[in-house]
């Protein structure tokens, strides 16, 4: 227990600010374009590439808890539920179903 | 097809009559089309939508909001956002934090990975400002998803404050949502709809780490690994299913390549180069694309 610990002013400091001054900076940055521009082409290439980026570090370099499943497994269940994504009709819910089961098969199968 | 099959249910029973409707259906229609070679939403009628999800397009702001609550509920993100904070809430729960605190953490950072960052940050006795930056970097995500959210719903004379609540509602599954259904709808309510998503997985995602957080003890021992793994799973799926123009998903496959390389070589600010290095290089593609189709 340290003092920062259930501090509402260390969850508006630390987590909320931090965190929320990038959506601000999208308004300011965001308002005055064009939805047919080329920086707007770009800005969603940046935002998808970013998405991915994030899906490889949980998956890599997971938080907590999933650090404790083998990294095969996980690599290996987010490739499983990325198929079924694309074998059943690209429904994310599938691809999200077939990717936890996975998951949690590998988990129990090759417990550390 | 659906598009006209749609258009003529509502103008037949359209409260503001037949014949207005039938001209607002048309001058959608335009504005739909005149975006065709961006957003492609015709494509929404054929491919990459759940069968359950809701058709009939809005006619006011109310309306349009509804259409975002409904569509918030039929969407894999219901199951997504509710997993991801049961996981939460249970997490916060290991570190001794309230449930209060807890659950406002989801209504005001409203970003998973950054919570989980802040939670162990702070429970582990990191130094505070180290664990502001580590939220921070988690979070750039957020800006580009913003800046390409905008267009898509404001209208020429949309003043700023409206635009905070869309802003702060936007995660990757609020995001993905309104880039797939916002462009059918009528401009002027988009920002109604992006509410109605936004409130919605918000809402219950905040009652969700408050349940999760009572459900801690009871919870199987594989909850938080899968509870932490729906994130990668369901950004993956749902946003390789928006991505029907090329400049997307190259996007999508060179930062799945270019992430690990730059986490692995422990560069700085790994995620934040990997977003402009992989969203510039598909951007180049898709302009080198683009100029070899217009000299045939």
């Amino acid at each position: 227990m340290n003092l920062a610990m259930n501090s509402y002013l260390a969850l508006v400091l630390v987590g909320f600010l931090p965190s929320e001054i990038w959506r601000w900076l999208g308004i300011a940055l965001g308002r005055g374009l064009d939805e047919g521009s080329e920086i707007i082409l770009w800005v969603r290439g940046v935002a998808t590439a970013l998405v991915a980026a994030v899906v490889a570090k949980i998956v890599l370099f997971p938080p907590g808890a999933l650090a404790g499943v083998p990294l095969p497994v996980r690599i290996a269940a987010i490739g499983c539920g990325f198929l079924a994504f694309l074998l059943i009709r690209r429904s994310a819910f599938a691809g999200v179903l077939v990717g936890e089961a996975a998951l949690i098969a590998g988990a129990m199968l090759f417990a550390q | 097809m659906c598009g006209s099959a749609a258009e003529a249910t509502e103008a037949s029973d359209h409260p503001i009559g037949p014949r207005r409707a039938a001209f607002a259906a048309r001058t959608r229609r335009m504005l739909v089309l005149t975006r065709m070679p961006i957003a492609e939403p015709f494509a929404l009628c054929d491919q990459g939508r759940m069968p359950d999800t809701p058709a009939a397009p809005p006619g006011t702001a109310s309306e349009a909001f509804l259409f975002g609550l409904r569509s918030a509920v039929t969407s894999v993100f219901v199951f997504v956002i509710v997993f991801t904070y049961i996981g939460f809430g249970a997490l916060a729960h290991d570190y001794g934090f309230s449930v209060g605190w807890a659950s406002l953490s989801t209504a005001l950072l409203w970003a998973g990975p950054a919570q989980v960052i802040l939670v162990s940050g702070l429970g582990a006795g990191t130094s505070l400002i180290e664990v502001a930056i580590a939220v921070s970097l988690s979070s750039v995500r957020l800006l580009p998803i913003v800046v390409a959210l905008l267009p898509i719903i404001k209208r020429e004379n949309t003043p700023p404050w409206r635009l905070v609540t869309p802003a702060h509602f936007m995660a990757v599954a609020v995001w993905v949502e309104t880039m797939r259904l916002g462009p059918s709808l009528p401009r002027a309510h988009r920002i109604a709809f992006c509410n109605g998503v936004g409130l919605t997985l918000l809402t219950l995602g905040t009652l969700a780490t408050a349940a999760g957080y009572y459900m801690q003890a009871v919870l199987p021992a594989m909850f938080a690994a899968a509870a932490m793994f729906i994130t990668p799973i369901s950004f993956l799926t749902s946003t390789a299913r928006n991505a029907r123009l090329l400049l997307e998903k190259a996007a999508l496959g060179l930062g799945l390549v270019i992430g690990p390389v730059l986490a692995f070589s422990r560069v700085e600010f790994d995620l934040l180069w990997t977003g402009v290095i992989g969203g510039t290089l598909a951007y180049v593609l898709h302009r080198w694309r683009r100029k070899r189709g217009a000299k045939p």
